[in-house]
C-alpha cells in the first residue's frame, strides 16, 4: 500500500467513525436495512447517509451583515430493478429511518423472496484528493469577518467609480456513507469553499456589476494569502470598470476566440451533457450512437477528471461509492467514451465511470460531470486572435444551458471585445454565443498551448439538481459561431 | 387544528425561547413540514418513485448592540429539544461575531390578525394513492406518443403531489400557520424525424388535483409542440417583431420583478433604482402582484415575517407604482413592506414575488400572429443573458417563423436581444390568454422590435 492509499483509508475511516459513533450506523446496522430493501425482487439496492455543514458569512454595504449556519442531515434508500428506481428519503439519520425508508423503496417491486444476508466489505485503493487539516466550517467566524472587512476596505481604495462591494465567504463540511447490497461500502468527508467578490461601479448614470469567484476543495487558509484575494478583488473591479465602457455587441455569425479557463463551460454545455450516459441510454441526446464517430476536429481532446487534487468538481467516489476516474471523451476528434452512473452502465452494458453524482440524500443518483476540459494543442495564444480578421474574442462567461435533444447551447459572455484585423478591439457587453453542440467542435480551428482550469465556482443543474463542477479550456478559434448582441 | 400543528407550534415556541434565553433580543422561527411524491412513466414503464417526508427549521436571532442589531440564521432538520437549544445558542454567538446593522429588526406590528383560507389545499388529496398519480403520468406519457407517428421516445412524463404545513412565529407575539399542496404533471416527448430530433414540454400545476389540466391533454399539447419543432433551421440577422407565447412570455415578467426587489433598489443594482413613479412600459401593461388569489400557486396568508399578504400592483397602465419590500429593504428605502418577504427555513427572509402576472388584453394568439407581416414567435428560451444592473437581454431562443400572417417553418439556434427597458416601452399587443403554470403568468404579448442573431 502506498502513502496515499493509507491517507485515503484514513479519510473514509473519519467518515465511516462519525456515522458509527454519532449515528450508531455500524456494518451489521447498514446491512440489516439493505436486508429489508432485498426481501423483494430487485436487482440491488443502495444506501446514502449524509450530514452536511454549510455556513456563509457575507458583507455588504461595509459591514458584515448576518452569518447563517444550516445542518443538512439525512438518509436516502433506493432500490432498482431494470429501469425502474424506488427512492425514499428521510431527513432523520438512524436505522430505524434507514429501515423504514428501505421498506418504502422497495415498493416498486412487489414479488417477495428469499435472499443471502449482505455482507459488508470494506472497499480499497481509495483515493485522498483533498486532505484537509481544519475543516472550513471550523474555522472561527470573526476571522472571515476580519477577512471581508479587508475585502471591502481594499476594494474600495481601489476606484472611486466603485460604490458598492458585496463579498462572502462560503464553506462546507460533507461526511457521506454510501453502502450498497452487493457488499461495498464507502465513505468520505468533503470540504468546499468559495469566496465570492462582487463590485458595483458607477460613472454618471451608468452602473455596471462585476463578479469575480474562487474556491475548491482546500484548507480556507490556501484562500487566505492576501495576493490570491487580492486578485479577487481587482478582477471583479476591472471587470465593471470595463463593462463601464463596453458598447453593444454585434450581432450575427463570426469567428470568435475563447480565452483560457471559464470559457471551458462551451464543452460543459455543448457537449458534456450530451455525453452523460442517461440521455445516451434512451437515445434522447444529439450525440446518441455516435461512438467511434468524429464530432471534433483533429487535434481536439476532451477528457473529464474527477481525480484532479482540490479542485471543485473533483470527488474521491461518487455519490453510489464508484472511485472517480479520468475519463477521455472525446479522442484526437472521435467520440470515445460516455459518463455513466451504476444504473445506465448497467443498462448498457458498460463498466461505471465514477460520474454517479447527487446533490444530496433527497436527490437521486445521476450520471453528472467533474471537472471537464479540452487538452492543450501548440498554437500561440497571440497568434491565434492575429488569425481572425474581425470576430470576437470572449475571455469571461456567466452561465450556459444546452438542449441535449437538439444539440442547441447558449452561453452568455461577461467579457468580450470585438476583433479587428486580428488585434483586440473596443469590450462589448451582453454577447450571448448560441450553437450546436454536436458540430461546435468540428469548427475547432487552432488550439493554445495555455490550458487552464477555471478559479472554481462552477454549479451545474440538471433534472433540479446542483453539484460543484470544474471546467478548463486552452485558448481556442471556434469558426462561425453565432453571437447574439443588438448591433447588425 | 389538528394534533400535527399544535406539536409544530410547540417546537416553534421551544426554538423563540431557546433563542431569547441564549441572550437574544429579538428571534423568528419558520417551520416547515411536509411529504412529497415524485413519480416518473417514461414509455411503458416506470422509471422512478420517490416518497420523502422532510422538515426544516430556520432560527433567526437578533442580538442589541450599540449602533444597531447583529444577525444570525441557523437551520436544522434535528428537533430534538437538546438539538435546537444547541442551535440556538451557536446562533447567538455566531451572530456576536457579525458587525451590529442599525436597519435591522423584526417587524414592530402590522401582523396578519386573520389567517385566511386561501384554498391551498384539498383534504380529499391526501388520500390520493400513488397509483393514481402514476396513473396520471402513464395518460399523460401515452398520449404524447399516440400523438404523432414521429413522437418515438421521450424523457417521460412526470406526476407530483407534495403537502407542507409551515409555522412561523416571532419574539414580537405573531404566531401563525397555514398548510398547502401542490400537485404538478410534466411530460417531454421527443419527436423525430429523419436526423432532426427535438424535444419539448407541457405541464399543469395547481394546488387542488382536480385544478389540474386533463393529463391526455398535457401529453398531447407536449407532443404537438415537439413536432412542430423538427426542421427548425436558422434565419438571417435581423430586426422583426417578436411575439412570446404563454410559456416564456413570464420569464419577461419575473425578470421585471426582480428589478423592482427593495434590495436591487437600495443596493442600485437595478435599471429601474431612480424610476419610480415613471412610465417604464408601455400604456396597455398592468403587471400584478397577489398574495391572495385563491387557490393560487404563490398564494399565502402572511409573508416570510408574518405581515399579511396583499394585491401589490407593481405597473399601472406602464407606470411604475410600487418596489416589492419586506421589512428590511423598506426600511433602508424609508418605506412600509408590502408583505413581499419570502422566506424558507434555510434561509434569510428576501423579497419574492407571489402570484405575479400581467393583465391580458384583447388578441386571441392566432390573431396576433395574423397581425404579422415577417417575424418571430418565441416558444422556448434558454441561457441566462439577462443583466438586471442594464436591462440588457440576450437570450437563446427557438420558435416559429412567421410571413404574411402565417407560421412557415420552426426556427433554433438564433438569439434575441434588446434591453428590457426598452422591450417593456414597445410592448405594442397583449393577447387574451392567461394560463397559470407555476407564481408567474403572462399572455403572449408582442415587442414591436428585437434584433434577432442568426446567420
Amino acid at each position: 500500500m502506498s502513502a496515499s492509499d493509507e491517507k485515503g483509508a484514513a479519510t473514509a475511516e473519519r467518515a465511516l467513525s462519525f456515522f458509527r459513533d454519532r449515528f450508531a450506523l455500524d456494518d451489521t446496522r447498514l446491512a440489516a436495512a439493505l436486508d429489508t430493501a432485498l426481501e423483494r425482487q430487485i436487482d440491488y439496492a443502495d444506501l446514502y447517509c449524509e450530514y452536511t455543514t454549510t455556513d456563509s458569512v457575507a458583507l455588504e454595504e461595509g459591514i458584515v451583515k448576518s452569518g447563517d449556519r444550516h445542518l443538512e442531515q439525512g438518509v436516502g434508500v433506493r432500490a432498482v430493478r431494470g429501469e425502474r428506481q424506488g427512492y425514499a428519503h428521510s431527513d432523520e439519520i438512524s436505522i430505524e429511518s434507514a429501515r423504514l425508508a428501505a421498506g418504502t423503496a422497495r415498493a416498486i417491486a412487489d414479488e417477495p423472496r428469499a435472499h443471502a444476508p449482505v455482507a459488508i466489505q470494506s472497499a480499497s485503493d481509495e483515493q485522498d484528493l483533498y486532505p484537509v487539516q481544519t475543516p472550513p466550517t471550523e474555522v472561527p467566524v470573526e476571522s472571515k469577518v476580519d477577512w471581508l472587512n479587508e475585502i471591502d476596505t481594499y476594494a474600495r481604495s481601489r476606484d472611486p467609480r466603485i460604490s458598492q462591494v458585496m463579498a462572502s465567504i462560503v464553506c462546507q463540511h460533507k461526511h457521506v456513507l454510501v453502502a450498497g447490497s452487493d457488499g461495498t461500502r464507502v465513505a468520505d468527508v468533503l470540504p468546499l469553499v468559495r469566496v465570492n467578490v462582487q463590485v458595483l461601479a458607477a460613472d454618471g448614470a451608468r452602473r455596471e456589476v462585476g463578479y469575480q469567484g474562487a474556491g475548491g476543495r482546500v484548507e480556507l487558509d490556501t484562500m487566505r494569502d492576501a495576493e490570491r484575494w487580492k486578485g479577487l478583488v481587482d478582477e471583479a473591479i476591472r471587470i465593471a470598470l470595463l463593462n463601464l465602457e463596453a458598447e453593444a455587441c454585434p450581432a450575427g455569425a463570426m469567428d470568435v476566440v475563447l480565452g483560457p479557463g471559464w470559457p471551458g463551460i462551451l464543452l460543459h454545455e455543448a457537449i458534456g451533457h450530451g455525453l452523460e450516459g442517461d440521455f445516451n441510454r434512451k437515445q434522447t441526446s444529439a450525440f446518441s450512437d455516435k461512438l467511434g464517430q468524429r464530432v471534433a476536429a483533429e487535434g481536439v481532446t476532451v477528457v473529464d477528471d474527477g481525480t484532479i487534487p482540490g479542485r471543485r468538481g473533483s470527488i474521491n467516489v461518487d455519490d453510489e461509492g464508484t472511485p472517480s476516474q479520468r475519463n477521455v471523451l472525446i479522442e484526437n476528434g472521435v467520440l470515445v467514451g460516455y459518463m455513466q452512473d451504476r444504473l445506465n452502465a448497467g443498462l448498457m452494458g458498460v463498466a461505471p465511470t465514477g460520474n454517479g453524482r447527487r446533490e444530496s440524500y433527497a436527490h437521486l443518483p445521476l450520471p453528472r460531470m467533474t471537472n471537464t476540459f479540452m487538452l492543450a494543442g501548440e498554437d500561440d495564444p497571440e497568434e491565434i486572435l492575429r488569425s481572425v480578421d474581425n470576430g470576437l474574442y470572449a475571455v469571461s462567461f456567466g452561465g450556459g444551458q444546452v438542449d441535449i435533444t437538439s444539440g442547441k447551447f447558449v452561453f452568455s459572455a461577461s467579457e468580450a471585445y470585438r476583433i479587428e484585423n486580428g488585434q483586440i478591439g473596443r469590450p462589448v457587453k451582453g454577447a450571448t454565443l448560441i450553437g450546436n453542440g454536436p458540430d461546435v467542435l468540428t469548427r475547432v480551428s487552432r488550439i493554445g498551448h495555455d490550458l487552464a482550469l477555471d478559479e472554481g465556482v462552477g454549479t451545474c443543474g440538471k433534472d433540479g439538481q446542483g453539484v460543484p463542477v470544474g471546467v478548463g479550456l486552452p485558448t481556442i478559434r471556434v469558426d462561425d459561431l453565432t453571437v447574439g448582441g443588438t448591433e447588425g | 387544528m389538528s394534533s400535527d400543528s399544535e406539536t409544530m407550534e410547540t417546537v416553534v415556541r421551544h426554538a423563540l425561547e431557546a433563542a431569547k434565553r441564549s441572550g437574544a433580543s429579538q428571534a423568528d422561527v419558520l417551520l416547515v413540514q411536509g411529504n412529497d411524491r415524485e413519480v416518473r412513466v417514461r414509455g411503458e414503464e416506470i422509471e422512478f418513485v420517490k416518497q420523502a417526508q422532510e422538515r426544516g427549521l430556520g432560527i433567526r436571532v437578533l442580538v442589541d448592540a450599540k449602533e444597531g442589531r447583529k444577525t444570525s440564521i441557523v437551520s436544522t432538520s434535528d428537533l430534538a429539544p437538546e438539538a435546537i437549544d444547541r442551535m440556538a445558542a451557536e446562533a447567538v454567538s455566531l451572530a456576536r461575531a457579525t458587525a451590529a446593522d442599525p436597519t435591522a429588526g423584526l417587524p414592530e406590528g402590522g401582523f396578519a390578525e386573520t389567517v385566511p383560507d386561501l384554498a391551498l389545499h384539498d383534504p380529499e388529496d391526501r388520500n390520493i394513492a400513488l397509483e393514481a398519480r402514476i396513473e396520471d403520468a402513464r395518460r399523460a406519457e401515452k398520449a404524447a406518443r399516440d400523438f404523432d407517428p414521429r413522437i418515438d421516445n421521450s424523457e417521460g412524463s412526470q406526476a407530483s403531489s407534495g403537502h407542507a404545513r409551515v409555522v412561523y412565529g416571532n419574539s414580537q407575539g405573531f404566531l401563525g400557520s397555514y398548510e398547502s399542496a401542490s400537485h404538478g404533471l410534466f411530460s417531454e416527448p421527443l419527436a423525430r424525424d429523419g436526423d432532426s430530433m427535438q424535444r419539448d414540454y407541457w405541464m399543469t400545476s395547481a394546488r387542488r388535483l382536480s385544478d389540474l389540466e386533463d393529463a391526455a391533454s398535457v401529453g398531447r399539447q407536449a407532443a404537438e409542440r415537439a413536432v412542430r419543432r423538427l426542421g427548425g433551421k436558422r434565419v438571417e440577422t435581423c430586426e422583426v417583431p417578436v411575439l412570446f407565447d404563454g410559456l416564456t412570455a413570464p420569464s419577461l415578467i419575473g425578470q421585471l420583478a426582480s428589478c423592482v426587489s427593495g434590495y436591487s433598489i437600495y443596493r442600485e443594482s437595478s435599471f429601474l433604482a431612480d424610476r419610480l413613479g415613471d412610465s417604464i412600459a408601455a400604456e396597455g401593461v398592468t403587471i400584478i402582484d397577489d398574495g391572495r388569489l385563491p387557490s393560487g400557486l404563490g398564494s399565502k396568508p402572511f409573508d416570510g415575517e408574518g405581515q399579511p399578504t396583499r394585491r401589490n400592483v407593481i405597473v399601472e397602465q406602464g407606470r411604475l407604482c410600487t418596489w416589492l419590500l419586506d421589512h428590511y429593504s423598506a426600511r433602508k428605502l424609508d418605506l412600509e413592506s408590502t408583505g413581499s418577504a419570502a422566506r424558507g427555513a434555510g434561509s434569510a427572509p428576501r423579497v419574492g414575488t407571489t402570484n405575479l402576472w400581467l393583465e391580458p388584453g384583447e388578441p386571441t394568439l392566432d390573431e396576433m400572429i395574423a397581425e404579422i407581416d415577417r417575424g418571430l414567435l418565441v416558444t422556448e428560451l434558454i441561457g441566462m443573458g439577462f443583466n438586471p444592473t442594464t436591462g440588457d437581454y440576450s437570450r437563446g431562443a427557438a420558435g416559429l417563423w412567421i410571413e404574411h400572417g402565417e407560421v412557415v417553418h420552426p426556427v433554433e439556434e438564433i438569439t434575441i436581444a434588446g434591453n428590457l427597458g426598452d422591450m417593456l416601452q414597445s410592448i405594442d399587443r397583449i393577447g387574451c390568454e392567461l394560463l397559470w403554470r407555476g407564481r408567474t403568468a403572462s399572455p403572449p404579448i408582442r415587442i414591436a422590435r428585437m434584433t434577432v442573431a442568426g446567420e
